[in-house]
Protein backbone atom coordinates (compact mmCIF):
# COMPACT_ATOMS: atom_id res chain seq x y z
CA UNK A 1 0.00 0.00 0.00
CA UNK A 2 1.15 3.52 -0.74
CA UNK A 3 1.04 6.58 1.51
CA UNK A 4 -2.13 7.63 -0.26
CA UNK A 5 -3.80 4.43 0.87
CA UNK A 6 -2.81 5.09 4.45
CA UNK A 7 -5.02 8.19 4.46
CA UNK A 8 -7.72 6.45 2.46
CA UNK A 9 -8.03 3.74 5.10
CA UNK A 10 -10.55 4.34 7.89
CA UNK A 11 -7.76 3.69 10.41
CA UNK A 12 -5.49 6.24 8.77
CA UNK A 13 -8.22 8.88 8.80
CA UNK A 14 -8.95 8.19 12.43
CA UNK A 15 -5.25 8.48 13.26
CA UNK A 16 -5.23 11.94 11.72
CA UNK A 17 -8.21 12.86 13.96
CA UNK A 18 -6.35 11.60 17.01
CA UNK A 19 -3.06 13.33 16.24
CA UNK A 20 -4.65 16.67 15.33
CA UNK A 21 -6.96 16.37 18.35
CA UNK A 22 -4.01 15.89 20.71
CA UNK A 23 -2.21 18.79 19.05
CA UNK A 24 -5.27 21.00 19.61
CA UNK A 25 -5.24 19.92 23.25
CA UNK A 26 -1.67 21.20 23.66
CA UNK A 27 -2.80 24.49 22.16
CA UNK A 28 -5.61 24.68 24.72
CA UNK A 29 -3.04 24.40 27.51
CA UNK A 30 -1.17 27.43 26.18
CA UNK A 31 -4.37 29.36 25.54
CA UNK A 32 -5.92 28.76 28.96
CA UNK A 33 -2.65 29.47 30.79
CA UNK A 34 -2.17 32.81 29.11
CA UNK A 35 -5.78 33.87 29.60
CA UNK A 36 -5.68 32.85 33.24
CA UNK A 37 -3.40 35.88 33.73
CA UNK A 38 -6.55 37.99 33.98
CA UNK A 39 -7.27 36.35 37.34
CA UNK A 40 -4.33 38.27 38.82
CA UNK A 41 -6.85 41.13 38.65
CA UNK A 42 -4.27 43.79 37.91
CA UNK A 43 -6.37 45.62 35.37
CA UNK A 44 -5.06 43.43 32.60
CA UNK A 45 -1.38 44.51 32.78
CA UNK A 46 0.10 41.01 32.94
CA UNK A 47 -2.43 39.60 30.49
CA UNK A 48 -1.83 42.34 27.92
CA UNK A 49 1.92 41.76 28.15
CA UNK A 50 1.34 38.10 27.36
CA UNK A 51 -1.07 38.93 24.55
CA UNK A 52 1.44 41.36 23.08
CA UNK A 53 4.15 38.69 23.15
CA UNK A 54 1.83 36.20 21.45
CA UNK A 55 0.89 38.57 18.64
CA UNK A 56 4.46 39.69 17.91
CA UNK A 57 6.68 36.63 18.49
CA UNK A 58 7.95 34.96 15.32
CA UNK A 59 7.75 31.39 16.67
CA UNK A 60 4.17 31.95 17.84
CA UNK A 61 3.28 33.39 14.41
CA UNK A 62 4.53 30.17 12.79
CA UNK A 63 2.68 28.03 15.35
CA UNK A 64 -0.47 29.99 14.58
CA UNK A 65 -0.30 28.79 10.99
CA UNK A 66 0.30 25.22 12.20
CA UNK A 67 -2.67 25.64 14.54
CA UNK A 68 -4.99 26.72 11.74
CA UNK A 69 -3.76 23.85 9.61
CA UNK A 70 -4.43 21.51 12.55
CA UNK A 71 -7.97 22.76 13.14
CA UNK A 72 -8.71 22.69 9.44
CA UNK A 73 -7.40 19.13 9.03
CA UNK A 74 -9.29 17.99 12.13
CA UNK A 75 -12.54 19.46 10.78
CA UNK A 76 -12.17 18.15 7.22
CA UNK A 77 -11.29 14.68 8.52
CA UNK A 78 -14.24 14.88 10.96
CA UNK A 79 -16.57 15.66 8.08
CA UNK A 80 -15.20 12.87 5.86
CA UNK A 81 -15.34 10.32 8.71
CA UNK A 82 -18.83 11.33 9.83
CA UNK A 83 -20.19 10.99 6.28
CA UNK A 84 -18.40 7.64 5.86
CA UNK A 85 -19.85 6.44 9.16
CA UNK A 86 -23.38 7.57 8.30
CA UNK A 87 -23.21 5.61 5.05
CA UNK A 88 -22.43 2.42 6.97
CA UNK A 89 -25.92 2.47 8.55
CA UNK A 90 -28.33 3.46 5.77
CA UNK A 91 -31.47 2.24 7.57
CA UNK A 92 -31.88 3.45 11.15
CA UNK A 93 -33.19 1.24 13.93
CA UNK A 94 -36.81 1.83 14.95
CA UNK A 95 -35.68 1.29 18.54
CA UNK A 96 -32.08 1.82 19.60
CA UNK A 97 -30.96 1.92 23.21
CA UNK A 98 -27.63 3.69 22.92
CA UNK A 99 -27.66 4.70 26.57
CA UNK A 100 -27.36 1.02 27.53
CA UNK A 101 -23.82 0.74 26.22
CA UNK A 102 -22.17 4.13 25.70
CA UNK A 103 -22.00 7.74 26.85
CA UNK A 104 -24.15 10.23 24.90
CA UNK A 105 -21.21 12.53 24.30
CA UNK A 106 -19.11 9.74 22.80
CA UNK A 107 -21.90 9.33 20.26
CA UNK A 108 -22.20 13.09 19.66
CA UNK A 109 -18.66 14.17 18.74
CA UNK A 110 -19.86 15.53 15.39
CA UNK A 111 -22.59 17.67 16.96
CA UNK A 112 -20.26 18.87 19.73
CA UNK A 113 -17.59 19.65 17.15
CA UNK A 114 -20.08 21.61 15.03
CA UNK A 115 -21.14 23.65 18.08
CA UNK A 116 -17.44 24.28 18.69
CA UNK A 117 -17.00 25.47 15.12
CA UNK A 118 -19.89 27.96 15.45
CA UNK A 119 -18.34 29.14 18.69
CA UNK A 120 -14.92 29.53 17.03
CA UNK A 121 -16.38 31.79 14.33
CA UNK A 122 -17.83 34.10 17.00
CA UNK A 123 -14.63 33.85 19.00
CA UNK A 124 -12.41 34.78 16.04
CA UNK A 125 -14.66 37.72 15.18
CA UNK A 126 -14.47 38.88 18.81
CA UNK A 127 -10.72 38.66 19.33
CA UNK A 128 -8.59 37.28 16.54
CA UNK A 129 -9.73 39.73 13.83
CA UNK A 130 -9.51 42.91 16.01
CA UNK A 131 -5.98 41.88 17.12
CA UNK A 132 -4.88 41.23 13.53
CA UNK A 133 -6.31 44.56 12.36
CA UNK A 134 -4.46 46.39 15.14
CA UNK A 135 -1.15 44.63 14.43
CA UNK A 136 -1.60 45.36 10.71
CA UNK A 137 -2.17 49.05 11.42
CA UNK A 138 0.82 49.08 13.76
CA UNK A 139 -1.41 49.99 16.72
CA UNK A 140 -1.23 48.53 20.23
CA UNK A 141 -4.32 46.39 20.85
CA UNK A 142 -5.72 46.33 24.36
CA UNK A 143 -6.99 42.76 24.42
CA UNK A 144 -8.04 43.05 28.05
CA UNK A 145 -10.39 45.96 27.30
CA UNK A 146 -11.57 44.03 24.26
CA UNK A 147 -12.49 41.10 26.57
CA UNK A 148 -14.31 43.35 29.01
CA UNK A 149 -16.35 44.89 26.20
CA UNK A 150 -17.31 41.50 24.73
CA UNK A 151 -18.18 39.99 28.11
CA UNK A 152 -20.39 42.91 29.11
CA UNK A 153 -23.00 41.50 26.73
CA UNK A 154 -25.28 38.72 27.97
CA UNK A 155 -25.57 37.02 24.58
CA UNK A 156 -21.80 36.73 24.17
CA UNK A 157 -21.49 35.29 27.68
CA UNK A 158 -24.23 32.77 26.75
CA UNK A 159 -22.51 31.79 23.47
CA UNK A 160 -19.21 31.32 25.32
CA UNK A 161 -20.91 29.07 27.86
CA UNK A 162 -22.30 26.88 25.08
CA UNK A 163 -18.82 26.79 23.53
CA UNK A 164 -17.10 25.85 26.77
CA UNK A 165 -19.62 23.16 27.68
CA UNK A 166 -19.33 21.66 24.17
CA UNK A 167 -15.55 21.71 24.54
CA UNK A 168 -15.77 20.00 27.91
CA UNK A 169 -17.80 17.07 26.58
CA UNK A 170 -15.75 16.92 23.37
CA UNK A 171 -12.61 16.54 25.47
CA UNK A 172 -14.14 14.21 28.03
CA UNK A 173 -14.47 11.69 25.24
CA UNK A 174 -11.74 12.93 22.90
CA UNK A 175 -8.83 12.92 25.36
CA UNK A 176 -8.85 9.20 26.25
CA UNK A 177 -10.18 8.26 22.82
CA UNK A 178 -7.17 9.76 21.05
CA UNK A 179 -4.82 7.50 23.01
CA UNK A 180 -6.86 4.45 22.07
CA UNK A 181 -6.67 5.57 18.43
CA UNK A 182 -2.89 5.85 18.71
CA UNK A 183 -2.82 2.30 20.01
CA UNK A 184 -2.40 2.86 23.72
CA UNK A 185 -4.76 0.73 25.79
CA UNK A 186 -3.78 -1.44 28.70
CA UNK A 187 -5.09 -2.28 32.12
CA UNK A 188 -2.58 -0.10 33.92
CA UNK A 189 -2.55 3.17 31.95
CA UNK A 190 -6.04 3.42 30.44
CA UNK A 191 -7.86 4.03 33.75
CA UNK A 192 -5.22 6.67 34.64
CA UNK A 193 -5.63 8.34 31.24
CA UNK A 194 -9.38 8.44 31.65
CA UNK A 195 -9.05 10.12 35.04
CA UNK A 196 -6.41 12.51 33.73
CA UNK A 197 -8.64 13.32 30.75
CA UNK A 198 -11.63 14.04 32.97
CA UNK A 199 -9.61 16.27 35.30
CA UNK A 200 -8.03 18.08 32.33
CA UNK A 201 -11.39 18.67 30.60
CA UNK A 202 -13.08 19.96 33.72
CA UNK A 203 -10.19 22.17 34.89
CA UNK A 204 -9.56 23.73 31.46
CA UNK A 205 -13.24 24.33 30.77
CA UNK A 206 -13.95 25.71 34.25
CA UNK A 207 -11.09 28.19 33.84
CA UNK A 208 -12.37 29.22 30.40
CA UNK A 209 -15.92 29.56 31.71
CA UNK A 210 -14.76 31.67 34.66
CA UNK A 211 -13.38 34.35 32.30
CA UNK A 212 -16.65 35.63 30.79
CA UNK A 213 -18.50 35.11 34.08
CA UNK A 214 -16.08 37.01 36.32
CA UNK A 215 -15.79 39.82 33.79
CA UNK A 216 -19.54 40.07 33.31
CA UNK A 217 -20.05 40.19 37.07
CA UNK A 218 -17.34 42.83 37.40
CA UNK A 219 -15.17 40.68 39.69
CA UNK A 220 -12.28 41.05 37.26
CA UNK A 221 -11.94 44.66 36.24
CA UNK B 1 -49.83 -22.83 33.19
CA UNK B 2 -49.21 -20.11 35.73
CA UNK B 3 -46.29 -17.79 35.24
CA UNK B 4 -46.66 -18.00 31.49
CA UNK B 5 -46.61 -14.77 29.54
CA UNK B 6 -48.60 -13.06 26.84
CA UNK B 7 -46.49 -10.74 24.73
CA UNK B 8 -46.80 -8.26 21.90
CA UNK B 9 -44.03 -8.57 19.32
CA UNK B 10 -43.15 -5.97 16.74
CA UNK B 11 -40.99 -7.75 14.21
CA UNK B 12 -39.28 -6.44 11.10
CA UNK B 13 -40.74 -8.06 7.98
CA UNK B 14 -38.91 -7.58 4.71
CA UNK B 15 -39.51 -9.74 1.64
CA UNK B 16 -35.98 -9.56 0.24
CA UNK B 17 -32.83 -7.46 0.02
CA UNK B 18 -34.39 -4.76 -2.14
CA UNK B 19 -37.91 -4.68 -0.72
CA UNK B 20 -38.96 -2.00 1.73
CA UNK B 21 -39.60 -3.57 5.10
CA UNK B 22 -41.80 -2.56 8.02
CA UNK B 23 -42.48 -3.58 11.61
CA UNK B 24 -45.44 -5.94 11.98
CA UNK B 25 -47.27 -6.61 15.20
CA UNK B 26 -47.89 -10.15 16.49
CA UNK B 27 -49.43 -11.52 19.68
CA UNK B 28 -47.99 -14.62 21.37
CA UNK B 29 -49.70 -16.33 24.30
CA UNK B 30 -48.69 -18.79 27.02
CA UNK B 31 -44.93 -18.31 26.67
CA UNK B 32 -42.98 -20.12 29.39
CA UNK B 33 -40.29 -18.06 31.16
CA UNK B 34 -37.95 -21.03 30.66
CA UNK B 35 -38.11 -20.82 26.88
CA UNK B 36 -35.27 -19.24 24.99
CA UNK B 37 -36.02 -16.23 22.83
CA UNK B 38 -35.68 -18.40 19.72
CA UNK B 39 -38.10 -21.00 21.12
CA UNK B 40 -40.59 -18.18 21.59
CA UNK B 41 -40.09 -17.40 17.89
CA UNK B 42 -40.64 -21.09 17.07
CA UNK B 43 -44.00 -20.89 18.87
CA UNK B 44 -44.91 -17.77 16.94
CA UNK B 45 -43.85 -19.27 13.61
CA UNK B 46 -45.83 -22.45 14.24
CA UNK B 47 -48.84 -20.28 14.97
CA UNK B 48 -48.27 -18.30 11.75
CA UNK B 49 -47.90 -21.48 9.68
CA UNK B 50 -51.13 -22.89 11.16
CA UNK B 51 -52.88 -19.65 10.25
CA UNK B 52 -51.52 -19.96 6.71
CA UNK B 53 -49.34 -16.88 7.09
CA UNK B 54 -45.71 -16.30 6.16
CA UNK B 55 -43.45 -17.32 9.06
CA UNK B 56 -40.69 -14.96 10.17
CA UNK B 57 -37.27 -15.74 8.73
CA UNK B 58 -34.47 -15.66 11.31
CA UNK B 59 -31.01 -17.20 11.48
CA UNK B 60 -29.95 -19.78 14.06
CA UNK B 61 -27.83 -22.87 14.10
CA UNK B 62 -26.19 -24.16 17.28
CA UNK B 63 -28.62 -22.65 19.79
CA UNK B 64 -25.89 -22.90 22.39
CA UNK B 65 -24.12 -19.59 21.99
CA UNK B 66 -21.20 -20.66 19.84
CA UNK B 67 -22.07 -20.27 16.17
CA UNK B 68 -23.02 -16.59 16.20
CA UNK B 69 -25.92 -16.96 13.76
CA UNK B 70 -28.83 -15.77 15.91
CA UNK B 71 -28.71 -12.09 15.01
CA UNK B 72 -31.66 -10.19 16.48
CA UNK B 73 -31.78 -6.58 17.62
CA UNK B 74 -34.11 -6.76 20.59
CA UNK B 75 -35.57 -3.61 22.17
CA UNK B 76 -32.70 -1.55 20.84
CA UNK B 77 -29.85 -3.90 21.80
CA UNK B 78 -28.13 -6.73 19.92
CA UNK B 79 -29.09 -10.08 21.47
CA UNK B 80 -31.39 -8.28 23.92
CA UNK B 81 -30.96 -6.92 27.42
CA UNK B 82 -28.72 -9.54 29.07
CA UNK B 83 -24.95 -9.06 29.07
CA UNK B 84 -22.68 -11.73 27.59
CA UNK B 85 -25.28 -13.83 25.80
CA UNK B 86 -26.47 -14.48 22.27
CA UNK B 87 -30.17 -14.48 21.39
CA UNK B 88 -30.39 -18.26 21.65
CA UNK B 89 -29.10 -18.02 25.23
CA UNK B 90 -31.55 -15.26 26.17
CA UNK B 91 -34.47 -16.58 28.16
CA UNK B 92 -38.01 -15.32 28.34
CA UNK B 93 -37.63 -14.83 32.10
CA UNK B 94 -35.80 -11.63 31.16
CA UNK B 95 -39.20 -10.24 30.07
CA UNK B 96 -42.49 -9.61 31.82
CA UNK B 97 -46.03 -10.64 31.02
CA UNK B 98 -47.64 -7.97 28.80
CA UNK B 99 -44.31 -6.62 27.48
CA UNK B 100 -44.00 -5.27 23.97
CA UNK B 101 -40.76 -6.44 22.34
CA UNK B 102 -39.37 -4.87 19.18
CA UNK B 103 -37.16 -7.16 17.09
CA UNK B 104 -35.13 -5.87 14.14
CA UNK B 105 -32.36 -7.28 11.96
CA UNK B 106 -28.73 -6.08 12.22
CA UNK B 107 -28.67 -2.79 10.34
CA UNK B 108 -25.49 -2.27 8.39
CA UNK B 109 -24.72 -1.42 4.79
CA UNK B 110 -22.30 -4.36 4.82
CA UNK B 111 -24.94 -6.83 6.11
CA UNK B 112 -27.82 -6.71 3.59
CA UNK B 113 -31.11 -8.15 4.81
CA UNK B 114 -31.83 -11.49 3.16
CA UNK B 115 -35.34 -11.74 4.54
CA UNK B 116 -36.99 -10.40 7.71
CA UNK B 117 -34.42 -10.84 10.50
CA UNK B 118 -31.86 -12.80 8.50
CA UNK B 119 -28.91 -10.81 7.21
CA UNK B 120 -25.99 -11.75 5.00
CA UNK B 121 -22.76 -11.60 6.98
CA UNK B 122 -20.48 -12.84 4.18
CA UNK B 123 -18.61 -9.53 4.47
CA UNK B 124 -16.98 -11.01 7.58
CA UNK B 125 -15.88 -14.07 5.61
CA UNK B 126 -14.24 -11.87 2.99
CA UNK B 127 -12.40 -9.94 5.72
CA UNK B 128 -11.10 -13.26 7.08
CA UNK B 129 -10.12 -14.47 3.62
CA UNK B 130 -8.12 -11.26 3.15
CA UNK B 131 -5.69 -12.12 5.94
CA UNK B 132 -7.17 -14.00 8.89
CA UNK B 133 -4.99 -17.07 8.42
CA UNK B 134 -1.48 -18.45 8.91
CA UNK B 135 0.51 -20.44 6.36
CA UNK B 136 1.84 -23.84 7.46
CA UNK B 137 3.82 -26.56 5.75
CA UNK B 138 1.94 -29.69 4.86
CA UNK B 139 3.24 -33.04 6.04
CA UNK B 140 3.25 -34.63 9.45
CA UNK B 141 1.52 -32.78 12.22
CA UNK B 142 4.03 -31.01 14.46
CA UNK B 143 4.28 -31.76 18.13
CA UNK B 144 1.90 -29.61 20.11
CA UNK B 145 3.55 -27.01 22.35
CA UNK B 146 6.98 -27.23 20.74
CA UNK B 147 7.00 -23.46 20.30
CA UNK B 148 7.02 -21.74 23.67
CA UNK B 149 4.50 -18.93 24.07
CA UNK B 150 4.40 -16.34 26.81
CA UNK B 151 1.42 -17.10 29.08
CA UNK B 152 0.00 -13.54 28.92
CA UNK B 153 0.15 -13.54 25.12
CA UNK B 154 -1.41 -16.97 24.96
CA UNK B 155 -4.25 -15.78 27.21
CA UNK B 156 -4.83 -12.63 25.18
CA UNK B 157 -4.79 -14.59 21.93
CA UNK B 158 -7.20 -17.11 23.37
CA UNK B 159 -9.56 -14.38 24.57
CA UNK B 160 -9.47 -12.73 21.14
CA UNK B 161 -10.13 -16.09 19.50
CA UNK B 162 -13.36 -16.36 21.49
CA UNK B 163 -15.02 -14.09 18.88
CA UNK B 164 -17.81 -16.03 17.16
CA UNK B 165 -18.31 -13.56 14.32
CA UNK B 166 -21.88 -12.81 15.37
CA UNK B 167 -21.81 -9.21 14.18
CA UNK B 168 -23.34 -7.70 17.34
CA UNK B 169 -20.45 -5.23 17.45
CA UNK B 170 -21.32 -3.94 13.98
CA UNK B 171 -25.03 -3.94 14.79
CA UNK B 172 -24.71 -1.83 17.92
CA UNK B 173 -21.99 0.57 16.74
CA UNK B 174 -23.36 3.97 15.75
CA UNK B 175 -20.97 3.82 12.78
CA UNK B 176 -21.69 0.22 11.83
CA UNK B 177 -18.00 -0.38 12.44
CA UNK B 178 -16.48 -3.86 12.38
CA UNK B 179 -13.37 -2.83 14.31
CA UNK B 180 -13.99 -5.16 17.26
CA UNK B 181 -14.43 -8.20 15.06
CA UNK B 182 -11.51 -7.41 12.74
CA UNK B 183 -9.23 -6.51 15.64
CA UNK B 184 -10.05 -9.77 17.42
CA UNK B 185 -9.14 -11.69 14.27
CA UNK B 186 -5.95 -9.68 13.75
CA UNK B 187 -4.99 -10.04 17.43
CA UNK B 188 -5.50 -13.78 17.83
CA UNK B 189 -2.80 -14.33 15.19
CA UNK B 190 -0.57 -11.31 15.75
CA UNK B 191 -0.04 -12.34 19.37
CA UNK B 192 1.36 -15.76 18.49
CA UNK B 193 4.72 -16.73 16.97
CA UNK B 194 2.95 -18.58 14.15
CA UNK B 195 1.26 -15.36 13.11
CA UNK B 196 4.41 -13.31 12.62
CA UNK B 197 5.18 -14.21 9.01
CA UNK B 198 2.10 -12.55 7.52
CA UNK B 199 1.90 -9.95 10.29
CA UNK B 200 2.17 -6.76 8.18
CA UNK B 201 0.23 -7.93 5.15
CA UNK B 202 -2.51 -9.30 7.40
CA UNK B 203 -3.49 -6.08 9.11
CA UNK B 204 -3.22 -4.00 5.93
CA UNK B 205 -5.28 -6.42 3.85
CA UNK B 206 -7.92 -7.04 6.49
CA UNK B 207 -8.39 -3.33 7.19
CA UNK B 208 -8.56 -2.67 3.47
CA UNK B 209 -11.23 -5.36 3.03
CA UNK B 210 -13.13 -4.04 6.06
CA UNK B 211 -13.28 -0.60 4.44
CA UNK B 212 -14.24 -2.02 1.07
CA UNK B 213 -17.18 -3.87 2.58
CA UNK B 214 -18.62 -0.54 3.73
CA UNK B 215 -18.15 -0.82 7.50
CA UNK B 216 -17.72 2.48 9.36
CA UNK B 217 -14.75 3.76 11.36
CA UNK B 218 -14.21 3.58 15.12
CA UNK B 219 -15.42 6.46 17.33
CA UNK B 220 -14.35 4.61 20.50
CA UNK B 221 -17.83 4.79 22.06
CA UNK B 222 -17.15 1.34 23.52
CA UNK B 223 -20.66 0.08 22.73
CA UNK B 224 -19.26 -3.01 20.94
CA UNK B 225 -17.29 -4.15 23.97
CA UNK B 226 -20.39 -3.91 26.19
CA UNK B 227 -22.65 -5.76 23.74
CA UNK B 228 -20.19 -8.43 22.57
CA UNK B 229 -21.48 -11.81 23.82
CA UNK B 230 -17.89 -13.05 24.14
CA UNK B 231 -16.43 -10.10 26.03
CA UNK B 232 -13.93 -9.13 23.32
CA UNK B 233 -12.00 -6.14 24.68
CA UNK B 234 -11.29 -2.73 23.14
CA UNK B 235 -7.63 -3.53 23.83
CA UNK B 236 -7.79 -5.54 20.61
CA UNK B 237 -8.74 -2.43 18.64
CA UNK B 238 -5.80 -0.53 20.15
CA UNK B 239 -3.56 -3.48 19.21
CA UNK B 240 -4.87 -3.41 15.65
CA UNK B 241 -4.18 0.35 15.51
CA UNK B 242 -0.60 -0.35 16.63
CA UNK B 243 -0.25 -3.14 14.07
CA UNK B 244 -1.61 -0.82 11.39
CA UNK B 245 0.77 2.01 12.27
CA UNK B 246 3.70 -0.42 12.46
CA UNK B 247 2.84 -2.11 9.17
CA UNK B 248 2.57 1.23 7.40
CA UNK B 249 5.86 2.40 8.86
CA UNK B 250 7.80 -0.73 7.87
CA UNK B 251 6.19 -1.85 4.62
CA UNK B 252 8.38 -1.93 1.56
C1 LIG C 1 -10.03 23.01 20.40
C2 LIG C 1 -10.71 22.32 19.60
C3 LIG C 1 -10.76 20.83 19.49
C4 LIG C 1 -10.08 19.87 20.20
C5 LIG C 1 -9.07 20.06 21.32
C6 LIG C 1 -10.51 18.59 19.70
C7 LIG C 1 -10.04 17.38 20.16
C8 LIG C 1 -10.46 16.15 19.72
C9 LIG C 1 -9.93 14.89 20.13
C10 LIG C 1 -8.78 14.70 21.11
C11 LIG C 1 -10.62 13.93 19.49
C12 LIG C 1 -10.44 12.43 19.65
C13 LIG C 1 -9.78 11.82 18.46
C14 LIG C 1 -9.80 10.32 18.55
O1 LIG C 1 -10.80 9.74 18.98
O2 LIG C 1 -8.79 9.71 18.17
C15 LIG C 1 -11.60 14.56 18.68
C16 LIG C 1 -12.53 13.89 17.91
C17 LIG C 1 -13.45 14.52 17.10
N1 LIG C 1 -13.53 15.87 16.82
FE1 LIG C 1 -12.49 17.32 17.76
N2 LIG C 1 -11.44 18.77 18.71
C18 LIG C 1 -11.62 20.13 18.54
C19 LIG C 1 -12.45 20.76 17.63
C20 LIG C 1 -13.31 20.09 16.77
C21 LIG C 1 -14.13 20.74 15.79
C22 LIG C 1 -14.21 22.24 15.51
C23 LIG C 1 -14.83 19.74 15.15
C24 LIG C 1 -15.84 19.78 14.04
C25 LIG C 1 -16.01 20.63 13.15
C26 LIG C 1 -14.44 18.49 15.74
C27 LIG C 1 -14.96 17.28 15.39
C28 LIG C 1 -14.56 16.07 15.93
C29 LIG C 1 -15.18 14.80 15.64
C30 LIG C 1 -16.38 14.56 14.71
C31 LIG C 1 -14.48 13.83 16.36
C32 LIG C 1 -14.78 12.35 16.44
C33 LIG C 1 -14.31 11.59 15.26
C34 LIG C 1 -14.79 10.18 15.36
O3 LIG C 1 -15.99 9.93 15.44
O4 LIG C 1 -13.97 9.29 15.36
N3 LIG C 1 -13.50 18.73 16.71
N4 LIG C 1 -11.49 15.92 18.82
S1 LIG D 1 -16.25 -9.19 18.46
FE1 LIG D 1 -17.92 -9.95 19.77
S2 LIG D 1 -19.74 -8.92 18.92
FE2 LIG D 1 -18.16 -8.74 17.37
S3 LIG D 1 -18.44 -10.51 16.01
FE3 LIG D 1 -16.93 -11.15 17.58
S4 LIG D 1 -18.18 -12.10 19.18
FE4 LIG D 1 -19.61 -10.93 17.91
S1 LIG E 1 -27.78 -19.99 17.41
FE1 LIG E 1 -25.62 -20.31 17.54
S2 LIG E 1 -25.01 -18.67 18.81
FE2 LIG E 1 -27.16 -18.49 18.84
Amino acid sequence: MSKENFLKASLGKKLVMGITGLFLITFLVVHVSLNACIFVNDGGVLFNEGAHFMSHNFFIRVMEIVLFAGIFTHMIQALILTLHNKKARPVAYAVNNGAANSKWYSRSMGVLGSLLLIFFVVHWANFWIPTKVAVFNGEEHNTFENMKAVFSKEYFVAIYMVGVISLCYHLLHGFPSAFQTLGLNNKKYTPMLKTAGAIFSIVVCTLFAAMPITMYLGIIK
Amino acid sequence: MSGNMNLTLKVWKQKNKDAKGALETYQVKGISPDMSFLEMFDVLNEQLITEGKDPIAFDHDCREGICGMCSMYINGRPHGPVKGVTTCQLHMRSFKDGDTIVVEPWRSAAFPVVKDLAVNRSAFDRVIAAGGFVSVNTGNAKDANNILINKDDADDAFNAAACIGCGACVATCKNGSAMLFVSAKVSQLALLPQGQIEKEARVLNMVNQMDEEGFGACSVTGACEIECPKGISLENIARMNREFIGANATKK
